[in-house]
């Protein structure tokens, strides 16, 4: 197991040096592009364009080019977005990933519980009306879109009912440290999590609802029950266990994409500062050093979050352990 | 032997509800099992025989299902029993092993760790005492090295030592009744005289009942006391061994007869084969539900026949014909190639 996790390490180092190379390329080397304008930004003055060259050493081989940049991104932390008034681009990213951090682990755990009880209660109400029922109420909850849903919790929470009973509790939109208030922390984000997980319970539960009524059949569940233990020792350590293989390959997936700024819509909606706030803000005004930052950022955070989903893997399922 | 049996069905009916109509899989079934006693129940596939023992031990939670006679184990009746008191059957009292142990083990755990379940669910014993059982057992059913192989998961052994550790499972609460189902159809044949050898060995050294499910006549030549052949939901004939495999009464049994080859008979020119398919559950005829695929079918196999004992010592057969006229046809379906050989 040990070596396995090694060696799948060592495959993770690969693969970020490749999407570097790669990012690097498109960026820098796409044909008929000066990547000193694409930086620059909007209207640049010639000035800031012999700067930029100088600071970033372009029109020297490529990996020198190549070699400036990494450097710039990941030791010194210096590259600047010169859109943005100088801004340190790596710096302004990781202050706006606890905030993204927050609503995704957050919306995570609630859509993780949210869809193994959804799953669990629509497999064993299976043959009664409940099953489709709650099936079609996921399927609901999958087609809502999020920036639609997000309004409307706005609309609702901080409109006209804002005043009432009900939803008093919920502060401004925007987000507040944990550190700086974890009441607040906590009553700011309850809304935004609920939002951005209504799309995955419904998609995990009906996923999850599919696999137990397969593993229901199996000849080993058949086998758990021969054996005189409890139904929900048979369902809990049997079915589910072996039904959660799927469940956590597609979670490594969809959580890394959130954390890399998928969450972007959720984080414009409710005014949270994090990382898809900081790339849909850079997309608007052309900031390609910050696009580009976090497009590796992202980039590495899925890699190593499927390092970690194939490690899981392997506990969940021994068969594709190496021996 | 002649002491109250240790498994007694009555009369048992499973039938299902399905969009086609009620499949009658189990219709009226009745038998009783003595301690340390060997039944073998034969029959082709979907003639009710894994059903009859799943129903016996509640496995079946099909919603469509109905159930219906009595189950007497130690003179309580299963049928009436409630979950937990079923589950304190299943595994500790009456164990079951699968046709197919290649997906009968639970592939994400350690062998050991699925025997030490079944242990600690039935027994008040530490974890360390479980493992320690869990190898004694494994040793027990043949498994070399147990000590290591314990913390192996199912897909680390070959079908036949996965098995072996179906049987060490389900012998690790000492049950007085192993239900074996099908136990060698998946494997190679000779892995099969292997496993019946040590299922007749433990048989002993337990002191376990078996009722040893198969369609294999060679399967419980070897190894069963009594045996009861079954058809279409129905037990057609049963007896000793020695009945069935020397004095055979009902046609069906001896087309099942002779469709095995034999080597202390003249080699056949081609082998036996029955006739014909199983007639659907759903539209049983109305008589002798084998009657539209027996030779030897005349008028009153119309009405059908009681499971009644003609030759008179317990050996009971379902077919109209008398005795002596099945004496004298009987050769003639079992070996036909007897009268070829003659014309």
């Amino acid at each position: 197991m040990l070596t396995f996790i090694i060696r799948r390490l060592l495959w993770t180092v690969l693969v970020m040096f490749v999407i570097t190379v790669v990012v690097f390329v498109i960026f820098f080397k796409t044909p008929g592009v000066d990547p000193a304008r694409a930086l620059a930004g909007r209207s640049p003055n010639p000035q800031t364009l012999a700067e930029i060259r100088a600071q970033l050493g372009l029109g020297r081989p490529f990996p020198v080019e190549y070699a400036i940049m990494m450097k710039k991104i990941f030791i010194t932390r210096d590259l600047v977005s010169y859109s943005n008034q100088g801004t340190r681009v790596i710096q302004e990213i990781f202050a706006a990933t606890p905030a993204t951090m927050s609503l995704v682990f957050g919306a995570a755990v609630l859509w993780v519980v949210m869809a193994i009880a959804v799953g669990i209660a629509a497999a064993l109400l299976r043959g009664t009306i409940f099953d489709p029922l709650i099936m079609v109420v996921a399927l609901i909850g999958v087609s809502a879109p999020v920036f639609w849903v997000g309004q409307i919790v706005n609309m609702i929470s901080q409109g006209s009912l804002h005043s009432t009973v009900l939803f008093s509790w919920v502060p401004p939109l925007g987000y507040t440290p944990f550190l700086q208030s974890p009441g607040l922390w906590f009553r700011g984000l309850v809304l935004p999590w609920i939002t951005l997980s209504i799309l995955y319970i419904g998609f995990y539960g009906r996923v999850l609802r599919a696999n137990l009524l397969e593993v229901q059949n199996e000849d080993y569940v058949r086998t758990a029950r021969a054996k005189g233990i409890s139904e929900r020792r048979v369902l809990m350590r049997h079915t589910l266990r072996t039904s959660m293989i799927t469940f956590v390959s597609l979670f490594g997936l969809d959580f890394a994409a959130l954390v890399a700024g998928g969450a972007l819509v959720t984080e414009v909606v409710f005014g949270i500062h994090g990382v898809g706030f900081l790339f849909f803000e850079s997309f608007q005004s052309l900031d390609l050093p910050t696009i580009m930052a976090i497009t590796i950022y992202g980039a590495f955070f899925i890699v190593l979050i499927n390092a970690a989903v194939d490690i899981a893997y392997a506990w969940l399922d021994p068969r594709i352990r190496p021996t | 032997m002649t002491a109250e049996p240790l498994l007694e069905v009555r009369d048992l009916k499973v039938s299902f509800r399905t969009d086609d109509g009620i499949v009658r899989a189990v219709d009226g079934v009745s038998f009783s099992l003595s301690e340390g006693e060997t039944l073998g129940i034969v029959g082709e596939s979907g003639s009710g025989k894994s059903v009859t023992m799943m129903s016996v031990m509640r496995l079946i939670n099909d919603p469509n299902a109905r159930f219906e006679g009595e189950v007497l184990y130690k003179g309580r009746d299963l049928m009436k029993l409630d979950q937990a008191q079923i589950r304190g059957i299943r595994g500790a009292g009456i164990a079951m092993i699968f046709q197919d142990p290649m997906t009968s083990l639970n592939p994400v755990y350690r062998v050991g760790w699925q025997i030490e379940e079944q242990i600690l669910e039935h027994e008040k014993i530490s974890k360390q005492a479980a493992h320690a059982r869990a190898i004694e057992l494994l040793t027990d059913v043949g498994i070399p090295q147990a000590a290591d192989r314990v913390n192996d998961y199912p897909h680390h052994f070959s079908g036949g030592m996965r098995q072996r550790v179906m049987i060490a499972m389900a012998l690790s609460c000492n049950p007085d009744v192993l239900v074996a189902d099908e136990p060698t159809t998946a494997l190679d044949v000779t892995i099969q005289a292997q496993i019946l050898a040590l299922i007749r060995k433990l048989k002993d050294e337990f002191g376990t009942a078996v009722v040893l499910i198969t369609h294999d006549m060679g399967v419980v030549a070897d190894l069963a006391d009594r045996i009861q052949v079954m058809y279409a939901g129905r037990i057609i004939e049963k007896g000793t061994r020695r009945d069935i495999f020397y004095d055979p009464q009902h046609p069906y049994t001896w087309g099942l007869l002779g469709s095995i080859a034999r080597l202390d008979r003249p080699k056949p020119r081609r082998l036996a084969a029955i006739p014909g398919l199983p007639p659907s559950l759903l539209r049983l005829p109305e008589g002798c539900a084998f009657g539209p695929r027996c030779p030897h079918r005349f008028a009153r196999c119309d009405e059908r026949p009681e499971l009644l004992d003609k030759v008179g010592d317990g050996h009971l057969d379902a077919c109209h014909l008398d005795v002596e006229q099945k004496r004298e046809v009987r050769e003639t379906t079992i070996h036909p190639e007897l009268i070829e050989e003659v014309t």
